[in-house]
């Protein structure tokens, strides 16, 4: 198969991840967006890996995948907290951290 | 390995600064006489380079190297010349009679201070800033000097932010506003001169490799380091901006008048006396000696601002309502001197801009410094508030005027040996700016014997009526300046003994011998 | 025997500085030992005098090194005292004239709660002035020479309380600054000329450099005399410096400090000489002062100022024989110091005059009051006879020198110079005539009305309370006045005929000035003959004016010259126009200008640094979606931005 196919499919899904970044509140729901974006990313990568026929790109897939797994694991805590202390998961809420 | 001199002499104070600031919140008095021991010993201890030193040894000596960030070739290496081992001198000299002075500057108000501890702050900055200064003078890295330069900014923000004289026509509120705004824009001149400074400092090190000031002088003297014409100028211009805010130089000067008549008078000594040293000090051991090409370059610009300063700051003096502020312009006209002497490279010219920068230093101190006693009695800094002193409190005004005139450079007062000398070696070079340079000194007497005539003559105003005369401690203060005025100025030969030889070796660096008198050229 | 040069000098400074430093105890005997220093000094001179005349003619040099002041790379500043024949003349004037006043001022000061400093800053003077004249470079020299300035700051406005005393003596101070400006520029100029400034190289040298460099030196050094001396145009500061103590006055406004000038120019005789245009501008400026001084002093009611105008015309005299160069330079210092004894005695019986009148200035409130102080009367008169010429006194024999010489320039400048000395001793024989005849002869016009209105400026502080209102008491001054008064006055008589029967004075300078006679187109006995015709008219018309009319109480309007006269020929208005209101103007724009330009160009950058943060804080809204799509955007941009650049 070409392997451009899955540059488009990286594309759409890093198109849908942004939208719901962007016009999602729930911040679970923009954390699976954003996950979707880097996975989509992580797609763009290992396809690029077969096309050159190197395997940087395999590896800078690794490291996406571990930093995203911190993030994660930071990100989801943060959420928790937000919701146990406002009840409401919106990322419009937390809006306090400006000047 | 020999006792490290020079950097126990930095340390000391640094340590002193460290216990000043742990002496327990009831201990203030201890506080005090703590910092004053420790700017004693250190006095000690400068007093033994300068016995140490040998005006016909090497350039550098005592000198001390070891590796600090091998990785970038910052070297922590130190060593004096005869110009270090002055200031040095009249730094750890003047830092006693500044902590005496300002012995009451920060006891806490009565009524319910929300500073921490102000009095041993207050001291302990002191002796963290004369530490700072001292290592400047000492380091021959560029890198380390640099650190220290900036450093000092620290320390000195608080010292002019956190104290001020005490009483305020607008009341402390007001007071507390403008003191902010002078130790910010203290803070910020400094620190866009030191940032512009850093790119410069950062440029050299791309191109020569090192920091070492020795090694780099070395390097550009005998040719093995080639810098093309338009980098030697702009790491110049990086360095000398820092120097000239510091200084400082017209049009870089507005932060001074600020920041030494919104500080205690002691501060504004500290700023004007030592700070500001160590610009023009910096400009004859960095400028000249890593860019002399450059420097030569530039002068001329260099001496129409210093003409500029000295023209400038003396008819601003004569324009003030403040006693404080009227001695910042002074200080800025007498700077215009110090560089003018530098960058008219001849000896006499530095020798006297060296020397210039002791007298000013010991001149200001005295003329400061009784003013800080006056407005203290009075609680307040306008001129137009006095007059009659001299009736009221004659020992006050007599210490004032011998102040005043060692300011206007009257002879037989220590600083008109280094202003005439600056004079001559400007004429020899550049006559006309030479004889500009001379209307500053009849402007210099205005300013200060109006001064002179508004506070301390005429009828006995009110609120002086009940003026006291000096203390014991301020007589302390004040009469071994005076006699260190009066010595200097008839027998200078102690300090231009240390200080020739060191010129010789900054003018052969530049490439420039001093003018032959038209007499010996026609033969 | 060189090393007496020092102690002479260290004696007064000694006094200073025990009386300066020595506070409140010393008062009861301060007085007493700032005299005793100064006659010890005297001593010293005297002492030196008669080791130099000990030697032949030649060989009268005495040089002491003390120690080398400023030793920079290729500038050589000693402590070294030179004593010549010159120097010793003013050593011996300095130290004589400056004894007798300090006695005089232990009688007239005595009841000045502050007589101890006064004392401190009069050793302090004579300490400086001697150093002036025995300094034997141009540097040293300068330390003198802005000492006695100094001084005179101190003294002149020794009664600080009265702002006109504090203004006076900073006026002094400041005109005095701007010739030393000129003296330092002299060094200067003589340094990159010579490559030193001790009088032996620079003076041998002469010879060996251009004309304009010596002009140059010339005119700045003449610059120099002008502060010093209170010549034209740097002469405003003369008159208000009585505001000082009466002694002060005496000694330092008459007698020596400000002849200082004339000693500046006869010592540097050699590169004037070589400079004939310089030379001409001395002269110029003799002339023009001794004119300007006279009139002045015709116009004044002050006793003091009338005096004052007096010294500015008779040093005019003394610089215009410098400035003829070594024709006139022995007569120069002759008048000087023949000057020195008559104009010191005046001010001194001026002094007494005022200690009995309540301190009363104006002359218009004196009169007849030769019956009252007939010490004072005759020693002031003949002060007065020795000042106008009279035959036979001290002034007939200096001034009428220093005429022929003006003659004896030769051309038409003779002739000018020549007749503007001639004009200058009828001028001179009018206005002292009118200060003898309204002070000791007429009416007693201080009868029946009270002295010293309110504004009245003087303050001295009164002998003798009589109240504000109180009719004066004329009264004799107590011994301790008089004696210096008559010692003077016998200089006055005997000075002149002494130094000028057998040329002693003439032969006594030679071998330091030199000398040549010129040769004049009219013979000494004219000149003297047209000397007495015109002393003869000077005393006829005032005697016509203020002997045998009543003199009025308040000034007449007078003409428009006596209006100008009266407010010094209206250089202090020019003055105060054109340099203090400018000065005023300049320093105010610029405080001006270093607030809202120099700062304001800092502080507007700032202000829209600020201005712009502001606006770019509204992005921060803390939607967190907002910062998304920005960082979407940006990201968009720079994708863009790397195809573009591929692309092109």
């Amino acid at each position: 198969m070409n392997p451009v196919n899955y540059l488009y499919l990286s594309a759409l899904l890093f198109t849908i991840g942004a939208t719901g970044v962007l016009i999602r509140r729930n911040a679970i729901v923009v954390f699976m967006c954003i996950e979707l974006m880097l996975n989509a990313c992580n797609l763009a990568f290992v396809t690029f890996s077969r096309m050159h026929g190197n395997l940087d790109g395999q590896v800078i897939a690794f490291f996406t995948m571990v930093v995203a797994a911190a993030e994660v694991v930071v990100g989801l805590a943060i959420i928790v907290s937000l919701f146990r202390s406002r009840h409401s998961a919106s990322v419009d809420d937390a809006s306090l951290m400006k000047l | 390995m020999s006792f490290p001199l020079l950097t126990a002499t930095a340390v000391l104070p640094a340590i002193g600064a460290i216990a000043t600031a742990a002496v327990p919140a009831a201990q203030r008095t201890a506080a005090k006489w703590l910092a004053l021991l420790v700017s004693l010993a250190t006095l000690a201890l400068a007093i033994t380079i300068l016995v140490r030193f040998d005006p016909d040894g090497g350039r550098y000596q005592l000198t001390e190297s070891h590796s600090w960030i091998a990785d970038f070739g910052v070297r922590y290496e130190l060593g004096v010349d005869g110009i270090a081992v002055a200031l040095i001198a009249l730094t750890a000299l003047l830092m006693p009679f500044i902590i005496l002075a300002g012995w009451h500057d920060a006891d806490p108000l009565e009524t319910g201070s929300r500073r921490w501890r102000p009095t041993q702050g207050f001291f302990a900055l002191i002796l963290a800033v004369e530490a700072m200064v001292i290592i400047s003078f000492e380091a021959t890295d560029v890198f380390l000097f640099y650190i220290f330069f900036e450093a000092m900014l620290i320390p000195m923000y608080f010292l002019i932010g956190g104290f001020g004289d005490r009483a305020h026509e607008h009341g402390e509120e007001a007071a507390s506003t403008q003191r902010s705004y002078a130790a910010v824009k203290f803070l910020l001149y400094n620190l866009i001169g030191g940032l512009i400074m850093l790119a410069a400092v950062i440029g050299l090190y791309v191109v020569a490799g090192n920091f070492s000031l020795q090694e780099i002088a070395q390097a550009r003297a005998n040719g093995s380091l080639h810098m093309a014409t338009s980098t030697e100028r702009w790491l110049f211009l990086g360095f000398f901006f820092a120097f000239a805010v510091k200084a400082p130089l017209w049009p870089l000067h507005t932060w001074l008048p600020n920041a030494m008549q919104e500080s205690t008078a002691p501060v504004a000594v500290l700023i004007t006396a030592v700070v500001d040293k160590v610009g023009t000090f910096a400009m004859l051991r960095f400028c000249l000696q890593l860019f002399p090409e450059a420097s030569k370059w530039a002068t001329p610009v260099i001496l129409v601002l210093a003409l500029i300063s000295i023209v400038y700051g003396a008819l601003l003096a004569v324009g003030q309502r403040d006693i404080k502020r009227l001695v910042a312009y002074a200080s800025i006209s007498h700077f215009g001197f110090i560089i003018l002497g530098i960058f008219a490279m001849t000896s006499q010219g530095q020798s006297g801009a060296t020397l210039y920068m002791v007298n000013h230093g010991i001149s200001t101190a005295a003329l400061m410094l009784v003013a800080g006693f006056l407005i203290s009695r009075r609680g307040s800094r306008l001129i137009a508030d006095y007059g009659g002193v001299q009736k009221v409190a004659p020992v006050l005004a007599g210490t004032f005027l011998i102040g005043g005139l060692a300011t206007l450079s009257l002879p037989g007062l220590a600083p008109f040996v280094s202003e005439f000398l600056v004079l001559v070696g400007t004429f020899t070079r550049y006559p006309a700016v030479g004889i500009i340079a001379t209307f500053g000194i009849v402007l210099a007497a205005l300013y200060t014997l109006v001064l002179y005539q508004r506070t301390m003559t005429g009828p006995v105003k009110q609120e002086v009526s009940a003026m006291p005369d000096l203390r014991v401690r301020e007589l302390v203060v004040v009469a071994p300046l005076i006699v260190l005025l009066i010595f200097l100025g008839v027998y200078p030969k102690p300090v231009t003994d240390i200080v020739n030889p060191a010129v010789k070796s900054t003018l052969s660096d530049v490439h420039k011998k001093d003018p032959k008198p038209s007499v010996e050229a026609a033969k | 025997m060189e090393n007496l040069i020092a102690l002479l000098v260290a004696a007064p400074l000694l006094g200073a500085a025990v009386l300066l430093c020595g506070g409140r105890r010393l008062d009861a005997v301060g007085h007493w030992i700032g005299t005793v220093l100064a006659f010890v000094s005297f001593a010293f001179g005297v002492i030196l005098f008669a080791d130099l005349l000990g030697k032949d003619a030649e060989h009268r040099t005495l040089m002491q090194h003390l120690f080398s002041w400023v030793p920079v790379e290729g500038f050589q500043a000693d402590v070294t005292f030179r004593l010549d024949q010159l120097s010793m003349t003013f050593v011996l004037l300095i130290t004589g004239v400056g004894s007798l006043i300090h006695l005089y001022s232990v009688g007239y000061m005595e009841h000045d709660e502050r007589r101890r400093r006064f004392f401190g800053y009069l050793n302090l003077f004579l300490a400086a002035m001697l150093l002036l004249v025995v300094a034997d470079n141009y540097l040293l020299l300068y330390v003198g020479w802005e000492g006695v300035g100094l001084a005179s700051y101190l003294l002149i406005g020794f009664w600080q309380h009265k702002p006109s005393a504090a203004t006076a003596a900073k006026k002094a101070f400041l005109v005095n600054r701007v010739g030393d400006m000129g003296l330092s520029i002299a060094i200067m100029l003589m340094f990159t000329t010579f490559g030193t400034f001790a009088f032996g190289p620079v003076l041998d040298g002469v010879g060996d450099t251009s004309e304009g460099k010596l002009t140059a030196i010339g005119l700045m050094l003449l610059l120099a005399a002008c502060g010093k001396s209170a010549q034209v145009p740097l002469q405003s500061w003369l008159g208000d410096a009585m505001e000082g103590p009466t002694p002060v006055s005496a000694l330092i406004h008459a007698a020596t400090m400000v002849t200082a000038g004339v000693y500046l120019i006869v010592r540097s005789g050699a590169i004037f000489n070589a400079a004939p245009d310089a030379q001409l501008a001395v002269t110029v400026v003799g002339a023009v002062t001794l004119l300007f001084g006279a009139i002045v002093g015709c116009a004044k009611d002050d006793i003091k100022k009338a005096l004052a105008g007096s010294t500015m015309s008779q040093i005019g005299y003394m610089i215009l024989a410098a400035g003829l160069g070594p024709i006139g330079y022995v007569f120069a210092i002759m008048h000087l110091v023949t000057h020195g004894f008559f104009k010191a005695g005046l001010f001194l019986g001026a002094g007494s005059v005022m200690h009995g009148m309540n301190d009363e200035v104006d002359m218009r409130k004196y009169g007849g009051l030769r019956k009252y102080m007939p010490v004072t009367f005759i020693t002031f008169g003949l002060g007065y006879l020795a000042i106008i010429g009279f035959p036979g006194l001290s002034g007939f024999f200096s001034k009428d020198k220093i005429i022929e010489a003006a003659f004896a320039k030769g051309g038409t400048e003779g002739w000018i110079l020549g007749g503007a000395a001639l004009l200058g001793a009828a001028i001179t024989a009018f206005y002292m005539t009118r200060v003898m005849l309204m002070t000791f002869f007429g009416e007693e016009r201080w009868r029946n009305q009270p002295t010293r209105s309110p504004e009245a400026p003087s303050a001295e502080p009164v002998a003798e309370h009589h109240g504000e209102h109180a009719e004066p008491h004329p009264h004799e001054s107590p011994k301790v006045m008089t004696i210096p008064m008559i010692l003077l006055a016998v200089g006055s008589v005997f000075g002149g005929a002494f130094f000028s029967i057998g040329d002693r004075f003439l032969h006594w300078l030679e071998p330091v000035t030199g000398h040549s006679e010129g040769d004049s187109p009219v013979s000494a006995a004219t000149v003297t003959g047209a000397t007495m015709v015109c002393l003869i008219i000077g005393v006829g018309i005032a005697y016509a004016m203020y002997g045998r009319r009543p003199v009025p109480a308040v000034a007449p309007r007078g003409s428009l010259l006596t209006r100008a006269a009266r407010r010094d020929l209206l250089q202090d208005d020019f003055n105060h126009v054109v340099l203090v209101r400018g000065g005023e103007h300049l320093t105010r724009s610029l405080v001006y200008v270093d607030h809202t330009l120099v700062d304001g160009v800092v502080n507007g950058t700032a202000a829209s640094v600020g201005g712009l943060s502001g606006r770019m804080r509204r992005l921060q809204n803390g939607f967190a979606r907002s910062y998304a799509v920005s960082m979407f955007g940006g990201a968009a941009v720079l994708v863009a931005a790397t195809l573009l650049m591929r692309a092109v």
